[in-house]
């Protein structure tokens, strides 16, 4: 922590105001980096964090207010403009062509003429240079997600980046990668580099970063150092309010709701994961966690047991002891079982529907059709029901399911899915891109449905939430499943040893 | 510092623009189509009236126009159930041909029958073609996975020489002079006219029983809010469980079955027997029509009297002005190739933006 105060701040943003048609994104913004700092953009979905970085990175332009770099005012017109400028941008969700190698997707970002040689050993030397082992010559579909991302730093690392912006790094990583990865981010920062780092994990911003900017509603709600601020005190800023506290009632498990049995099941998909052997059983009354990174199975599993991958052999997915694993999505739902999917829109939902149609989806079966025609009364009703239990702010019924956020989106999926009493409720990442006041809530409703004696199934990348609702909780590397073990028996570390199958390999090569 | 023109997405698709853009569409037609008077070197405004006043300026135009716009829209009202279930029949002319082959081949075996059997039986004979032919393509693209957009269309060109053959061949008139084409069909055989002295018929109560029909389908049921779901988002559709088969075969099923019966209207009214051709491209022009029409039985119903109006206004057009018959394709495709470009502007907005380099 360097920061020389004689020194023009890298990047200082002055009244940055972005409007969109009935939102405000931002709301005169400022914000100052100094070079060599690791500076924190905290706060909550739709809190303006993307727009905000957008503008800086020039894929969006301010409404008004000024951006200066390196003490002179400059308008950032393009992505290549602000590349040209040294701003290097590592996304949430990776770019890269999976059918190519990795210097063949660095020569793609680069400017100019280039030679595959040369720009191999380049590669080789920044990776060796910041401990982020990577071949350049294979291809992208054979890495981890972690080395994908990593891939995604060395291209930006090639530029030669003052400004290096990372956009949600961790929420794929297992916990061993996100500690090398903070390795390599302080590293960068020692040498000047100076980085913005978005996040709403609150314990990574506390270890990493030297100051924290806070977001709510586009607004900087406050400045903070994080070493000195408490998860909760943080919290507090984000969201306004104190963070609920969860409540778990003791729960007795009671019969196999769930059972599958040696699930197998060979990816038709090039770059799928095939099942092996997958074997669990869920209670009634009880919360099992399957972790993992995603890409090793997760999306395959979900749907073998969802019913939108049927399955030869009926016999491995039981449920309530039937076998199911020759039936679509809509018998296995007649047998009772519930299922909030990883995407929403486009999968949970349908974007441009309303929410009230929405409801139709699933819910279909709480007599929401008379005969052969919608009953346009009920379905008004049973939207409405959801949306007040489940607390998801919207224009009511007929707003599209679109113009929700994704954290109020997925309350109503949820909610869509627990008000047709399940007798087995299965829920991917529940609280994938919520924020954290919308993601208590999910969570105290998971455990909630359990203590009535639902059994669940979850599955989820963020440990923290894992241990925080599950009973049992078993890993999922390379499509096989791993023995679920009592939370009270095993850590957090164990389970993140266990996740890094892959990548602890790579970390002894690293 | 120089300007450019850029297409900004919107956050949320233009509900006007939707609206708006059918009829942005119509009347950069029309201007497009005055200019191209102009430069044939016939006055604008003469042109105007010729192709859209003078054709429904009495009774019998105003007939006609009704005559032309039933089947255009009873073929695009089932065309656009396909469309939104992303189901892309393309055929719906050799639907139709099949449709009119099939009516026509009982009112010519049953010539001479009397009794109100049998143009209710070509009527079933028409919808069960009609179907029967979009039903192939749809065991094709279920079966196999088949494109039934390819499917569809050349099974078009399969039913035009398999009627060319009826009318040379098993159906033709004996007493023909040898003409490709089969007797007239008597009496019972043709649809009862609703307004003497015009062409009018009972065939446009059957698209005005559709459009309800039709509406009550796509908007208020169950399954037309499946076929919905399948066309908006495939993986919504099948998270809920809704058949992706089903929604093919419902969709061809419907929109083929609904196709022939137009085919039927045609022999059984206007026509009036079997000849090579029965259709002046009213299956093609029915996609254009649902599209226009915005894929809503609603729209549907205005963008057929558009297109219907465009059929009467090339005719006209080739009597007053001399101009050959392409007028009325030419049209057509103008008003398609108006309609996709001013779509782009329901999801984008053009935005005039300066192109600067950032500053270093």
């Amino acid at each position: 922590m360097t920061i020389a105060l004689q020194q023009h701040a890298r990047l200082r943003l002055q009244g940055i105001t972005k409007r969109y048609p009935g939102v405000v994104a931002n709301d005169s913004v400022d914000l100052t980096v100094m070079p060599g700092e690791i500076h924190a953009i905290l706060g909550e979905n739709g809190a303006g964090k993307s727009t905000l970085m957008k503008m800086i990175y020039g894929a969006v332009r301010p409404d008004a207010g000024q951006i200066f770099w390196d003490g002179h005012p400059v308008q950032i017109a393009s992505p290549m403009a602000a590349r040209q400028l040294g701003i290097g941008m590592v996304f949430q969700h990776f770019s890269l062509f999976e059918t190519l190698t990795v210097v063949e997707n660095v020569a793609l970002a680069l400017e100019g003429k280039f030679d595959l040689t040369s720009l191999a050993s380049r590669i080789e030397d920044v990776s060796d240079r910041y401990g982020l082992s990577i071949e350049p010559h294979r291809h992208v579909h054979s890495l981890s997600v972690g080395e994908r991302q990593r891939v995604e730093i060395v291209r930006c690392l090639l530029q030669n980046p003052k400004l290096l912006i990372m956009d949600e790094p961790t929420s794929v990583l297992t916990p061993q990668a996100v500690i090398r990865l903070f390795i390599t981010l302080r590293q960068l920062a020692s040498e000047g580099c100076s980085i913005l780092y978005i996040s709403h994990k609150l314990d990574e911003i506390r270890q990493l970063c030297d100051r924290a900017t806070v977001l709510r509603s586009g607004k900087v709600s406050g400045e903070a150092n994080p070493a000195e601020e408490t998860p909760a005190t943080l919290a507090q800023l984000m969201i306004g309010t104190s963070l609920p506290e969860m409540s778990r009632q003791p729960r007795t498990p009671g019969e196999v709701k769930l059972a599958i049995k040696r699930l197998t099941r060979q990816t038709q998909d090039p770059f799928g994961v095939s099942l092996a052997q997958v074997r669990l059983d869920v209670h009634a009354g009880e919360i099992v966690g399957i972790a993992g990174v995603s890409g090793n199975g997760q999306a395959e599993l979900m749907a073998a047991l969802s019913g939108e991958q049927t399955l030869a052999d009926k016999h491995m997915v039981l449920l309530d002891g039937q076998p199911v694993g020759h039936l679509d999505a809509g018998s296995r739902r007649n047998l009772g079982l519930g299922f909030v999917p990883e995407e929403r829109l486009g999968r949970g939902a349908v974007p441009d529907m309303s929410l009230a149609e929405n409801a139709v989806l699933t819910a279909h079966r709480q007599a929401l059709v008379q005969g052969p025609l919608l009953s346009m009364g009920r379905i008004r009703q049973f939207a409405l029901q959801c949306i007040s239990s489940f607390g998801v702010k919207c224009a009511g019924p007929q707003a599209p399911a679109r113009s929700l956020s994704g954290g109020n989106l997925q309350k109503f999926i949820v909610g869509r899915e627990i008000l047709q009493s399940p007798h087995v409720l299965i829920v991917a990442q529940p609280t994938w891109g919520v924020d954290v006041g919308a993601a208590t809530f999910i969570r105290q409703q998971l455990l909630d449905l359990a203590a009535k004696g639902v059994a669940i199934l979850v599955v989820s990348e963020e440990l923290e939430e894992l241990f925080q609702i599950c009973d049992r909780i078993a890993v999922l590397t390379g499509g096989t499943l791993s023995e679920a073990k009592p939370v009270s028996e095993t850590t957090i570390e164990e389970i993140g040893m266990l996740m890094g199958g892959v990548d602890a390999q790579e970390g002894e090569a690293a | 510092m120089t300007f450019r023109l850029q297409l900004e997405s919107r956050p949320v698709a233009s509900r006007t623009m939707r609206y708006v853009a059918p009829v942005l569409a119509a009347a950069l037609t029309l201007v497009t189509g005055l200019v191209l008077f102009y430069a044939l070197g016939k006055s604008p405004v003469e042109a105007f009236k010729v192709f859209f006043v003078d054709p429904i300026k009495d009774l019998n135009g105003i007939t006609e126009w009704l005559l032309k716009a039933s089947p255009l829209c009873l073929i695009a009202l089932g065309l656009a159930v396909g469309f939104r279930a992303n189901v892309w029949n393309i055929g719906a002319e050799g639907q139709l041909t099949m449709g009119a082959a099939a009516a026509g081949a009982l009112a010519v075996h049953f010539d001479g029958a009397t009794g109100h059997w049998l143009l209710p039986a070509m009527l079933v004979a028409g919808l069960v073609a009609g179907a029967a032919w979009a039903g192939i393509a749809a065991l094709l693209r279920s079966r196999f996975n088949a494109n039934e957009i390819l499917v569809t269309l050349m099974l078009t060109y399969i039913a035009t020489f398999f009627l060319g053959y009826l009318v040379d061949g098993p159906l033709k008139d004996p007493n023909g002079q040898n003409f490709p084409q089969s007797i007239l069909f008597g009496e019972s055989a043709l649809f009862p006219l609703l307004i003497e002295g015009t062409r009018l018929n009972a065939s446009t109560l059957i698209t005005l029983l559709a459009i309800p029909f039709v509406w009550v389908l796509m908007m208020r049921s169950f399954v037309g809010y499946q076929l919905r779901v399948s066309g908006l988002a495939q993986d919504a559709a099948v998270y809920a469980g809704f058949s992706r088969t089903k929604a093919i075969w419902m969709t061809l099923l419907l929109s083929g079955g609904l196709a022939g019966l137009a085919g039927v209207g045609e022999v059984a009214g206007p026509i009036g027997q079997l000849q090579p051709s029965v259709s002046p491209g009213y299956g093609f022009a029915a996609i254009i029509v649902a599209f226009v029409g915005r894929l809503h039985p609603v729209g549907i119903v205005l963008a057929s009297l558009l297109m219907s109006l465009l059929y009467l206004g090339g005719e006209s057009a080739q009597i007053a002005l001399q101009l050959p018959n392409a007028i009325t394709g030419l049209f057509q495709g103008l008003l398609l190739f108006f309609l996709l470009g001013t779509d782009v502007f329901v999801n984008y907005h053009l935005r005039l933006v300066r192109v600067s380099g950032g500053q270093k």
